[in-house]
């Protein structure tokens, strides 16, 4: 059981207790710009995923070969490798959806949990582990972002994916959309609050 | 008189970090101190001020669609390198914040005292790429990526210095527990990037 666990720690541990967006502060940019909508917001959590994944496995592979002092300029390039193939595959398939992330996409190669976990974590273990590691981290992070696209696009346009949710009859009655959560402040207040109940919820607090 | 119009746009109404979005982990995790906020918000200004335009002219001169053509030869005229766009920029970035740091620690020692440990930051920070990203986008002239450059990194800095202020005054405030670090900070920086959204009403 013991043996078990510790192998499926890298993938759930991620989820919750070490959460790459509300507990290690890695990545905030990206989680704030693409949540206006949950449809982007699924895509980039995809794209991340798959290139954490994929880099993770590279460099794990590698992590014998690459000597430490130019281990950073090889981490950029594999990353930036992936980046490349992750924005042409959304730009051949899903164009729309790419011209609305726009800058985003490229900006997963800076994006920190992408470099954090191959520093702390691939260069240290094997591929397996490293692939459950980024997958974890990908879905960690997915989960904040669908969260708080949810949120905003439900309470900004009143709509999920694309589709009417709250019904005709409530504008008529005099409900109004919150245009705020569609802007910017609107992501800042959203993720602010929605790190303060999980933390509270799993109770880790800052001094 | 337009160069001006892009300058306030980019430091105040576009704000780069409070309506972008970018830059935010280091912003999160150096707003803590208003010194180091001050130190890092400079590093900013001068890194940006310099990568944007030279990433516009690696653009224009390679990357762009038929951008070769001054090599005069036919094959590479009609070549389109802009897919590999991220691996040039991130690229120069790196290589600009290293060669930056060199001549800094030759001819302003005192100046790379004061700065030393952010400048290797820099590279990661996603609000440097973003620029030169956003230069491409936007189609910028050379004019304009270079007043881009620095009036962007200059929004970055005012925004870093305000909450490293704001930050410092926090500490003698009761937050509840759960909310506090990261939680309030980004519940204020909503604040103030609602506060800065009253400049989108200038037209100029």
């Amino acid at each position: 059981m013991a043996s078990a666990s510790a192998k499926w720690k890298p993938l759930v541990d991620p989820l919750s207790e070490t959460n790459p967006i509300t507990i290690q502060i890695l990545g905030i940019c990206s989680a704030l710009a693409v949540t206006v909508k949950l449809e982007t917001a699924v895509v980039m959590a995809l794209a991340l995923t798959t290139v954490t994944t994929g880099s993770n496995v590279v460099i794990s592979l590698l992590r014998n070969t690459i000597p430490s002092r130019i281990r950073m300029i090889v981490e950029m390039v594999v990353v930036s490798t992936l980046v490349i193939a992750a924005d042409q595959v959304l730009r051949a398939y899903l164009y729309d959806i790419s011209r609305q992330l726009s800058v985003f996409v490229g900006l997963i190669i800076t994006n920190c949990i992408v470099m954090g976990r191959l520093e702390a974590f691939a260069l240290k273990n094997p591929p397996g582990l490293s692939l459950w590691d980024g997958l974890g981290n990908g879905a960690g992070y997915g989960m904040v972002l669908i969260a708080v696209a949810a949120i905003r696009e439900l309470v900004g346009s009143g709509k999920l994916f694309g589709h009417a949710i709250i019904p005709e009859i409530a504008y008529r009655a005099g409900y109004v959309n919150n245009g705020l959560m569609l802007l910017a402040p609107g992501a800042f207040i959203v993720l602010g609050l929605l790190i303060w109940a999980q933390r509270t919820w799993i109770r880790h607090f800052e001094s | 008189m337009e160069l001006l119009s892009l300058a306030i746009r980019s430091i105040f109404i576009e704000n780069i970090l409070l309506a972008s979005f970018l830059g935010m982990c280091s912003f999160l995790a150096i707003s803590k101190r208003i010194e180091t906020a001050i130190g890092l918000g400079v590093a900013v200004i001068f890194v940006q001020s310099i990568t944007v335009p030279v990433n516009w002219v690696l653009r224009h001169a390679f990357l762009a669609p038929g951008a070769l053509s001054w090599t005069g030869v036919p094959a590479l005229a009609g070549l389109d390198l802009s897919f590999l766009t991220f691996v040039v920029f991130i690229a120069t970035i790196a290589s600009l914040v290293q060669l930056v740091e060199m001549a800094m620690d030759r001819f302003f020692p005192r100046l790379y005292q004061a700065l030393g440990i952010f400048l290797p930051l820099i590279t990661v920070n996603c609000a440097i790429l973003g620029g030169s990203l956003f230069m491409v986008e936007r189609n910028y002239t050379f004019a304009e990526s270079m007043v881009y450059g620095i009036s962007s990194g200059s929004g970055w800095a005012l925004a870093i210095v305000a909450m490293g202020a704001i930050r410092r005054k926090l500490r003698y405030s009761n937050v509840p527990p759960g909310l506090r670090g990261l939680g309030i900070t980004m519940i204020m920086t909503g604040l103030m990037a609602m506060a800065f959204m009253i400049f989108s009403g200038i037209q100029l």
